[in-house]
């Protein structure tokens, strides 16, 4: 692992910005802009040709506010390695991997769809869980539970849930996880819906 | 006539006749021969498959005939978590089934959202559709599955067969 990491440094001297040991686990932070150059390095001289998974981090109220985060594998070698840079919150545009990795095109797409992170140079940058025309990014630590109500004529629509509060609903905030997640808001009690106590 | 006496028998009358009205009569080849259109969605519909098959049976009230086609099914099964994304999809093949036509809402996501109190997650197929019955559980077992459909051919033998099976049809007239 130590070669792998010092070839990395050897190469692009400066860019990785912090290394992290965690449990026999490898993260590095990376500067954003040569991302795309690592990335390639990365899978053509240390042979880690598959991307496990592509994941995005909302440090909501904090800046940077956005991250990335990469988990890489060789197969040959049988080691792992993670890959993160950051994001200021008003500028949510990663480059692309989806030509290095091809199955980065779809994490991306979730990446976008969930978070609103926009991939430059993807090559068709839809939504792909949520429909067309839906106007949020339900992943992001602002956008409450609950949903917001939407409408997209002819394909779907959305309205509020009603949460009662809770258990376990987050709240916007970057506190700690019983501030954030406590097991119930306490509100006054909903009446039963009149629909399930009629009897034919 | 009564709703638990739907059919009469005179015994002065030679032969196999029974006196009834037309509404009873219609009202009892309909509910006894309910072909459903399974909307399954999610682990309810695991549920619906065990009721149609030979443990429980579903062939015992005449509702086995699950129908993958809405223009030939009479009541619609919504069995799982209706999310936005498909709440439209079901909308349209409910629209597609012919008059009269029921709905049944099993389990705790078709009735109520159940515990997906989500953005993503039609809280009630009854926003889109009016639902007959609805059945508790997560998921309900196929003999509360057999209840609600009791419950149902209940329902239809109380109703009048034109008037309020084909209130669209006599609404348009």
């Amino acid at each position: 692992m130590d070669e792998v990491v010092n070839k990395l440094e050897a190469r692009f001297p400066g860019v990785v910005l912090e290394r992290k040991e965690f449990r026999g686990e490898t993260s590095l932070t990376i500067k954003k802009e040569t991302a795309r150059e690592v990335a390639l390095f990365c899978r053509d001289e240390l042979a880690f040709d598959y991307l496990v998974d592509l994941a995005t981090i909302d440090h909501f109220q904090t800046e940077p506010r956005w991250e990335v985060v990469y988990e890489l594998y060789s197969m040959s070698a049988n080691i792992h390695l993670r890959l993160k840079y950051t994001m200021p919150e008003d500028e949510p545009e990663a480059p692309t991997v989806s030509d290095i990795w091809p199955t980065a095109d779809w994490h991306e797409r979730e990446a976008f769809d969930m978070m609103g992170i926009r991939f430059k140079d993807h090559p068709d940058l839809r939504r792909i869980l949520m429909w067309e025309g839906y106007p949020y990014h339900p992943l992001r630590k602002d956008f409450p539970l609950e949903g917001k109500p939407s409408e997209t004529p002819d394909v779907a629509f959305s309205e509020v849930a009603p949460l009662a509060g809770g258990p376990f609903v987050t709240a916007p905030t970057d506190g700690t996880t019983q501030v954030r997640e406590p097991r119930a808001r306490h509100l006054p009690p909903e009446p039963p819906k009149s629909k399930f106590l009629s009897e034919p | 006539m009564s709703v638990e006496t739907p059919v009469a028998y005179d015994s002065k009358v030679e032969g196999n006749v029974i006196f009834t009205k037309v509404d009873a009569a219609i009202n009892w080849m309909r509910g006894n021969s309910l072909w459903p259109m399974p909307m399954g969605l999610a682990c309810c519909a695991i549920e619906l498959m065990a009721a149609s098959s030979s443990r429980y049976d579903i062939a015992r009230f005449g509702a086995e005939v699950m129908r993958f086609s809405p223009r030939q099914s009479d009541v619609m099964i919504v069995a799982g978590t209706v999310t936005y994304k498909m709440a439209l999809a079901v909308k349209r093949i409910w629209d597609q089934m012919p008059e009269p036509k029921w709905c049944i809402a099993m389990g705790a996501c078709a009735s109520s959202g159940g515990m997906y109190r989500s953005y993503a997650v039609l809280q009630g197929i009854d926003h889109l559709l009016p639902v007959d019955v609805y059945i508790s559980g997560c998921p309900p077992r196929p003999e509360a599955l057999l209840d609600g459909l009791m419950k149902l051919q209940k329902k239809i033998m109380g109703e009048r067969a034109i008037e309020d099976q084909k209130r669209e049809l006599v609404e348009n007239l």
